[in-house]
């Protein structure tokens, strides 16, 4: 990281000056972005979770932890938490074990990989949008696609359940909706597997490893730096998720899809609860900063990275 | 001979896989396309994609004006007037920022990378309260701009972009710094002269990106935006979603479809660039 110096003989001290610290002039924006619009905010945010903050009230109160203890004695919160639990850890092992599957067999020599490669990917470009959510509530309801297609090869003897209205099934179309976008860590995963050097299987074939014994000790210990990065952004993703609840369910039925995100903003934007909002945010977020803490002091026994950067 | 044949079952299985989940993950998108051109009664008949009445009903509906202060073209007009501000300046604010990492060596740099690194991980939802206060405080929420939705961005605030553009930064090789430098360019000269034009690929799969993520952006809208003549298509075909009796499908699957259109043309226009842009910012993190 040195800055390459003009080779001028003298240089004056503004010019000294600048050589040093021009770097952070480049660095102003994000300095201001840095302060105002996330540093501050999260100060306080963290303020406000102590507090009976309401956006109509000019006062506010310090209330010490009493919305953290609300929040963990409320059953609809914790019910809330519980769901969030359930879908992070439905939904980013099945993403992860389905990426890597498909971008395993994509990495043979497969012809059209392109093509592949294409419909698997255009769902996470997509997935997010509100079109998709429409798309996933025309797939599920009672007479949607899904429940068409049940009725169709049982030759009319059985109905599909109501996918979005029976609280064992909804949770887990919400969580379908993830793991479809499975296309973005899989082209991660692609990547890696390329740059698994060849001779590596060469001499484990020849050793007389089968497939599967290579799978387990050549592929995933060379790709655990790219499995674990994913790990990371998927938990992070997975504890956020707002859309697909709030516009599929929105939080039904009865609850059953009420993630802790939802609940933040029905208390931020709904009630005006703004202390309370705050606080479940920050529970959320001290639950995502242990899961990341964990993943990290565990990369220690898991994670090979092949060179230092 | 034998293990002939198992290659083969071998290779048959691969792309049987393949093909089965390529399907399943697909099948549900081309049938929202075909169902747009079915009319109401036919949709839910049976899962196929073949269209036995073929009509424009749904969408002709779907460009109606129900009245209001919005229909689908305003909307449309109303999402690009943010997403294209905010693709323009995450991408100028992001590369500038870039540079500032990735090319200069100052008393607590280490510090500043790693508190940008740590931002990665900070959850939107954590922020939103104060921001909304912020904004709010500022006049900036329903602003008839849509202020509180991309102003941001002029401050490189999408930190995923930052760090993309660090890690495509240590690509460009630093003798090209040198000559530019020997050359008689400043560092600003330098950066737009030198470091642009080899990041040019880089900074068109953050453009791509940031486009993407901007027109699928629900929890903006919803909390910035409040007047019917402003909201954007996400807004838009929620409520449209919401307000159907449920009888008129094929409008509301058109409505859809016409929301994401932009959307899968840049895709398939540029799909190589976001296959290797996703690929390159994180391997070598």
């Amino acid at each position: 990281m040195k800055k390459a110096t003009a080779p001028s003989a003298v240089r004056t001290p503004f010019q000294k000056w600048l050589d040093k610290y021009q770097g952070i002039l480049y660095l102003i924006p994000w300095i201001i972005g840095f302060v105002v619009f996330k540093a501050i905010p999260f100060g306080q945010s963290l303020y406000y979770s102590f507090t009976d903050m309401n956006f109509f009230n000019s006062t506010i109160n310090w209330v010490g932890l009493q919305n953290y203890i609300t929040a963990f004695t409320t059953p609809k919160i914790t019910k809330a938490l519980i769901i969030t639990f359930k879908y992070a850890f439905i939904t980013v092992p099945l993403k992860l074990v389905f990426a890597l599957f498909i971008a395993y067999i994509l990495n043979f020599k497969i012809a059209c990989v392109n093509i592949f490669r294409t419909v698997y990917y255009i769902p996470s470009i997509l997935g997010g949008s509100v079109a998709i959510a429409v798309l996933w509530k025309a797939v599920f309801r009672d007479e949607g696609l899904l429940n068409t297609l049940i009725h169709m090869i049982t030759f009319g003897h059985f109905n599909g359940p109501s996918w979005l209205s029976e609280s064992g099934c909804a949770l887990w179309v919400i969580c379908l909706l993830r793991v479809w976008q499975f296309g973005s860590a899989m082209v991660l995963f692609l990547a890696a597997l390329k740059g698994v050097p060849a001779d590596l299987y060469e001499a484990a074939t020849i050793d007389g490893a089968g497939k599967w014994k290579q799978f387990f000790s050549i592929t995933v210990p060379m790709i655990t730096p790219i499995i674990f990065y994913n790990l990371v952004t998927q938990i992070c993703q997975a504890f956020q998720e707002f859309n697909g609840p709030y516009i599929i369910t929105n939080g039904g039925p009865r609850g059953a899809t009420t993630l802790i995100s939802l609940l933040v903003y029905q208390n931020a934007f709904k009630e005006y609860k703004m202390g309370m909002a705050s606080a479940l945010a920050w529970i959320m977020f001290i639950i995502v900063c242990i899961l990341t803490i964990i993943a990290f002091t565990s990369q220690k026994k898991w994670v090979h990275y092949s060179d230092e950067r | 001979m034998g293990m002939k044949t198992a290659n083969k079952v071998a290779t048959f299985f691969k792309y049987f896989v393949l093909i089965l989940v390529g399907l399943i993950m697909i099948y549900p998108l081309l049938w929202m396309i075909s169902a747009t051109f079915k009319d109401n009664s036919e949709i839910f008949s049976g899962i196929s994609l073949w269209i036995k009445h073929p009509t424009l009903d749904g969408y002709r509906s779907a460009l109606d004006n129900f009245g209001g202060s919005i229909n689908i073209l305003q909307a449309m007009l109303n999402t690009y007037s943010y997403v294209l501000p905010k693709v323009f300046f995450t991408v100028l604010s992001s590369c500038i920022a870039a540079y500032g990492f990735g090319r200069f060596d100052f008393p607590g740099r280490k510090l500043l990378f790693s508190i940008m690194l740590a931002t990665l991980f900070l959850p939107q939802v954590v922020l939103n309260v104060p921001q909304f206060l912020l904004y709010n405080k500022f006049g900036w929420v329903d602003s008839p701009f849509y202020l509180a939705i991309w102003v941001h961005c002029a401050f490189a605030t999408e930190t995923y972009f930052v760090y993309q553009l660090v890690q495509f930064m240590r690509n460009v090789p630093r003798d090209l710094d040198e000559a530019a430098a020997i050359d008689g360019c400043n560092s600003f000269q330098t950066l737009y002269k030198v470091i642009v034009p080899m990041l040019a690929p880089a900074l068109v799969s953050c453009a791509l990106f940031q486009f993407m993520w901007s027109c699928n952006d629900f929890m903006g809208p919803l909390l910035y935006v409040s007047s019917p003549g402003k909201y954007p298509m996400s807004i838009f075909v929620k409520l449209s979603m919401d307000g159907d009796t449920g009888f008129n499908w094929n409008r509301i699957l058109a409505l859809s479809l016409i929301s994401i259109l932009p959307q899968l043309i840049v895709f398939f226009c540029a799909q190589d660039q976001f296959v290797e842009g996703i690929s390159a910012g994180a391997v070598k993190g």
